[in-house]
């Protein structure tokens, strides 16, 4: 398969006034395939969100280049959609409001009776039907991050970015979410890059997981292919060796390799 | 019945009595001070304490003699009038300006000293300035009035686009979003509340700068009129032109409060 989207030498410096540069992030080369589904795991401090705005081209790297579809990426773009960790809707417009401004702005060609039609599809994609006209203080957290999502894939994007989507919600919506992500995905096919610092979330989701070592100059440490098939159902995954196995690597590359302290 | 609605009634009315009592005590005190009965009479009409008759202030406020001799109604709308064209010119200078103070850090730093040092000049310090430029009484008045009330809202304005949340920008960047489109669909919902604080605090100050105004322009107004009162040695008329006045600024305040909670989109769809 062709290179979709790559990471080629990325370095990420952050001046400090007198001193040398922080250097956040260096020589992170990755290739992501298309539709393909990965997460990127590391401890707080790792630099994975900075990682994550620098494809999403909301934060510039200091060298190095990042090519999607043989093109270098310059600032950000709604090709490359981004779910917020804390869902950043408009607060003023209602959750079918929030859909349509984005569709309007990056599909203009729609007329209004198609307009509609696209919106109220992805309200229905992550069954939202009977809140489509509240406002976003009006509805649960893990409501709005589902229209966040869904806001992010009414334009079809290339890739989506998710920034610890669920990171802000309990488990047990979070559970309800990572559902709804996987029965969405299995429709629309996507190349998907989630941040996360759940292991059990990274593993579900996803067909590779890398990760990250410890900040400064944090780099890729390891990247674990998950070999099991979709649709997965997490209960039942529970007892699976391939996913067991998974885990732990995972687990011992945090825990053993990369151990942080909490200062 | 509802106790707080009985305390929000009864207690002003404990509070008006004590005021009346006062202004009893100083009108027996102060030689020719208004008594709060002979006011009421100046202001509805019937015989005062010392058997004059007269025809009450608000009981025909629409009368027109002539020129100079027009009911309280034709003075209080004139005031309006004044009041809203140099508050609606401020808002139409002041947002923009005040979008444009939010949204660009150079823009801030060369208009701040400015805003600074022209907001706490008395609006009276301004009027025999602009009175020396216009050479008219409507156009001094409204400009005092601009010039005065443009500053909250300039600075509210500037305060709301500040408040406006990194990651809605994040979101208007993602989809592209020209200038132009962060401002409407994004900046300006923000800053809305923020205007409408700015817009009302600047109404209540044009009401109060236009009393004042009118006093030295002279003409028609309810400025004018109390002074005019005060030279005529009418003294029921000073004290009717206040309360008319503090009653309108409330009113004023009021409806503003209403527009800007209408526009408010953090008070709108919630129980």
């Amino acid at each position: 398969m062709s290179k979709f989207l790559s990471l080629e030498g990325i370095e990420k410096r952050f001046p400090i006034p007198g001193k040398e540069d922080y250097v956040a992030v260096t020589d992170v080369n990755l290739e992501i395939k298309e539709n393909e589904i990965i997460s990127i795991i590391g401890h707080s401090g790792c630099g994975k969100s900075t990682l994550l705005n620098m494809i999403s081209g909301l934060d510039a790297q200091t060298s190095g280049a990042i090519i999607l579809e043989n093109r270098h990426i310059q600032g950000p773009g709604p090709e490359r959609a981004v779910v917020f960790q804390n869902h950043s809707l408009l607060p003023w417009l209602s959750v079918y409001q929030n859909i349509e401004m984005a569709v309007k702005k990056v599909m203009p060609q729609l007329g209004a009776h198609e307009l509609r039609q696209r919106v109220e599809q992805y309200v229905s994609m992550v069954n939202l039907d009977h809140a489509k006209d509240k406002l976003p203080g009006e509805i649960s957290g893990g409501m709005k991050q589902r229209v966040g999502i869904a806001r992010a894939l009414s334009i079809t994007p290339k890739v989506l970015l998710m920034d610890e989507p669920f990171g802000a919600l309990d488990s047990l919506t979070r559970a309800n979410l990572q559902e709804h992500l996987m029965r969405i995905q299995q429709k629309v096919q996507n190349t998907v890059v989630i941040i996360t610092h759940d292991i059990d979330e990274a593993v579900l989701l996803s067909d590779r997981v890398i990760m990250m070592t410890n900040g400064p100059q944090a780099t890729i440490g390891e990247i674990l292919e998950v070999n099991l098939p979709r649709p997965r159902n997490r209960v039942e995954l529970q007892q699976n060796p391939e996913y067991i196995r998974c885990r732990e690597a995972i687990l011992s590359f945090l825990y053993e390799k990369f151990a942080k302290d909490d200062e | 019945m509802n106790r707080e609605l009985v305390k929000k009634i009864f207690l002003p009315l404990v509070v008006l009595v004590f005021v009346l009592q006062v202004w009893s005590g100083i009108a027996s005190i102060v030689n020719e001070f208004p008594t709060p009965s002979d006011t009421y009479v100046a202001a509805f009409g019937g015989v005062t304490s010392e058997g004059d008759e007269l025809t009450g202030v608000l009981s025909d406020p629409f009368y027109e003699n002539n020129q100079d001799d027009k009911g309280i109604f034709w003075q209080v709308l004139e005031s309006l009038k004044r009041v809203f064209a140099g508050f609606v010119l401020a808002i139409i200078v002041g947002v923009p300006l005040g979008l444009f103070v939010g949204m660009s850090k150079n823009a801030q730093y060369a208009l701040n000293p400015f805003i600074q040092i022209f907001k706490p000049v008395s609006p009276l310090a301004w009027l025999p300035l602009l009175l020396f430029i216009f050479q008219d009484i409507n156009m001094t008045a409204i400009a005092t009035i601009f010039i005065t009330s443009i500053w909250p809202i300039i600075i509210n304005t500037a305060l709301g686009v500040k408040s406006v949340s990194e990651d809605y920008m994040n979101v208007a960047k993602v989809l592209r979003f020209t200038p132009m489109e962060k401002v409407i669909q994004i900046i300006l919902p923000v800053s809305v509340p923020f205007i409408f604080t700015g817009m009302r605090l600047s109404l209540g100050i044009a009401w109060l700068v236009i009393v004042a105004a009118e006093m030295l322009t002279g003409g028609i107004g309810i400025g004018f009129w109390i002074w005019d009162a005060y030279n005529n040695l009418n003294y029921y008329h000073i004290i009717i032109g206040i309360i008319v006045v503090g009653l309108i600024g409330y009113l004023l305040d009021l409806m503003m409060g209403k527009i800007a909670d209408y526009f408010d989109y953090t008070k709108r769809g919630r129980a």
